[in-house]
């Protein structure tokens, strides 16, 4: 356990070191600042609007947001050590491969989740502490809710990442590939579905539909900020086909832990067969 | 308790048989030398005894554990060879992060950057260091926590020759205390006074091992005498030719002084005639060096095999 936290200890300084913590942290407020008080200009108002539609906008955000950072932050963790020749070094030091996977994790995971901390938990206090009539309890609920989520959601990619970076030998196609990651589950997967829906005309298994965006973390993301709080029957696109899972929200919680928890014993299954 | 032996290891990487049945040991107290061309099998005997990979046959035995072992590394000291840093942390920084990774008591880490000469540089990022700069924070790093067994990849690479006079005192300090001490080193000659055997490893097999006597005896390479006449060159010649020993003798001039070479078992007979003969002013002796050792077992082709000694 000491190793870990030497090695998560590093991560979690460079972070501040780097500035990176915050900067993620100030664009998450910024973000969050604005769209509750900006989200609702194209209908012609400016004001917040209500907190159900600031964390659906939030989150419709996130989904972009978070991936891209939390690929960013982790997909030169081992490769990275790799090329810049310390990781032969470490190798020999009474550590295990896990303890420097898990250690790396531990040190991104936090740097993720203090930074979503921070920018959502500064922006939620000044709308409690700006907005008239704002249901404080119900705000507080949602937002910790959406910060927890969007933290789960991060750390998923972040082991995605790492299964890029046990596996490739070079840090370009490690980017490379966490690019192609984020293309997929962010942008590609629900057209992909959709063209399922549309071209099967509905001979498609009506049943299996619906848990196909398990498959995909930030569909689960999504399904838990916006489904939460909204008529299912405002839900567009793909996610109409959430309405339709039998599973409540325990179970996609359980689906976005099991979203981080999965790739990454996966990569740590791979680094452990990776010769140095 | 040897602090690393190897018996009858074998590696085999794809098709290829990188290291082939080596059989070596290094006990406390022992500076050993291991040499051999690019591809020679010595980084993946390094490896092997870092536990980094596993034999595909023999055993890897190191301080009395298996290697690899959590209990083991602690006790072993590795500079790898361009040993690299994370550039944006200060050398006190990168120490204290191996000190805890190791275990090691964090008052060591000004003390061990004192002891390479590093007192001024400690809270300057590693970015801005020098490589030979970079080789003494390596140097720092494989002394935290008092190894028992040192492994040092071209440990004078980038260094000045006071560095690596310094260098060389503090390992037979270390030495001296019981710590097993590997070195691999390009620079055969400098080495030589340092080390107390040397093994020479060629394809992936060993080819001698042993205190330089006895690679001496082994090699049964000629000893140079180095002969400045009293008189003449041809009077010399003479006294040579009338010696016993003189059968097959390599004979030239050079400078005004006649070389011969001689067999070590014949060396002392040739050298009372001579000083008997009273036609020599000056005798220098040259035995054959580390550097003529090395070529001597790893056959002409060393050129041939990727580029010399490493």
């Amino acid at each position: 356990m000491n190793s870990i936290w030497t090695i998560a200890r590093k991560e979690l300084s460079d972070s501040f070191r780097n500035r990176w913590l915050i900067a993620i942290a100030l664009v998450f407020a910024t973000l969050a600042v604005g769209i509750a008080w900006f989200g609702a200009a194209a209908s012609g108002q400016v004001g917040y609007a209500s907190t159900p539609a600031t964390i659906a906008s939030l989150a419709s955000l996130g989904i972009f947001l978070i991936p891209l950072i939390a690929l960013l932050l982790a997909y030169d963790a081992i490769v990275g050590e790799e090329e810049g020749g310390t990781l032969l070094l470490l190798m020999t030091y009474p550590l295990s491969r896990g303890q420097l996977l898990f250690g790396k994790f531990f040190g991104h995971g936090l740097t993720l989740a203090l930074a979503t901390l921070i920018g959502f938990g500064v922006a939620g206090i000044a709308i409690a502490l700006l907005v008239e009539d704002v249901a404080v309890g119900a705000l507080a609920i949602a937002m910790l809710r959406f910060i927890i989520s969007t933290t789960l959601l991060g750390w998923s990619f972040i082991a995605l990442a790492y299964v890029v970076s046990v596996r490739v030998s070079e840090k370009p196609i490690a980017a490379g590939l966490a690019l192609a990651i984020w293309f997929f589950f962010v942008l590609i997967f629900d057209l992909m579905l959709l063209g399922v829906l549309v071209a099967s005309q509905g001979e498609f298994n009506a049943e299996l539909l619906p848990w196909l965006l398990l498959l995909n973390p930030t569909d689960i993301y999504r399904l838990l900020n916006i489904v939460t709080f909204s008529d299912s029957a405002q839900l567009s696109g793909v996610l109409s086909l959430g309405s339709d899972l039998p599973i409540g929200p325990s179970g996609l919680w359980l689906a976005l832990v099991l979203w981080f928890v999965i790739p990454l014993t996966g990569a740590w299954a791979l680094f452990r067969g990776r010769r140095i | 308790m040897s602090c690393f032996r190897l018996e009858n290891v074998s590696y085999r990487y794809d098709k290829a048989l990188v290291l082939n049945g080596v059989d070596l040991r290094l006990d406390p107290g022992e500076i050993l030398g291991l040499f051999g061309h690019n591809g020679a099998g010595k980084t993946t005997s390094i490896k092997l005894i870092l536990g980094l990979m596993a034999p595909s046959q023999g055993k890897v035995t190191v301080l009395g554990g298996e290697a690899g072992d959590p209990k083991v590394s602690q006790y072993i000291g590795y500079l790898p060879e361009n040993v690299m840093f994370y550039p944006q942390l200060t050398g006190r920084e990168i120490l204290a992060h191996f000190a805890r990774l190791k275990g090691a008591d964090l008052r060591q880490v000004p003390e061990l950057l004192g002891q390479v000469g590093l007192d001024d540089a400690m809270d300057a990022r590693v970015k801005t260091y020098s490589k030979g700069m970079r080789q003494r924070l390596g140097l720092a790093q494989a002394l935290l926590g008092k190894p028992r067994l040192l492994m040092l990849d071209e440990p004078t690479v980038g260094l000045d020759p006071i560095a690596t006079a310094d260098l060389y005192r503090l390992l037979r300090t270390l030495r001296d205390d019981g710590t097993g001490v590997v070195l691999c080193s390009h620079v055969l000659p400098g080495v030589e006074p340092y080390i107390d055997r040397a093994a020479i490893l060629t394809e992936g097999s060993l080819k001698a091992a042993g205190d330089l006597a006895a690679l001496r005896r082994q090699a049964n390479m000629p000893t140079t005498l180095s002969l400045e006449p009293e008189n003449s060159v041809a009077a010399l010649e003479a006294v040579v030719n009338s010696a016993k020993a003189s059968a097959g003798l390599m004979m030239r001039q050079d400078n005004g002084r006649l070389h011969v070479d001689v067999r070590s078992a014949e060396k002392m007979g040739l050298m009372k005639a001579l000083m008997a003969s009273g036609e020599v002013r000056d005798m220098g002796v040259y035995q054959p060096t580390l550097e003529d050792l090395y070529v001597h077992f790893i056959g002409s082709g060393g050129l041939a095999h990727r580029g010399g000694a490493q």
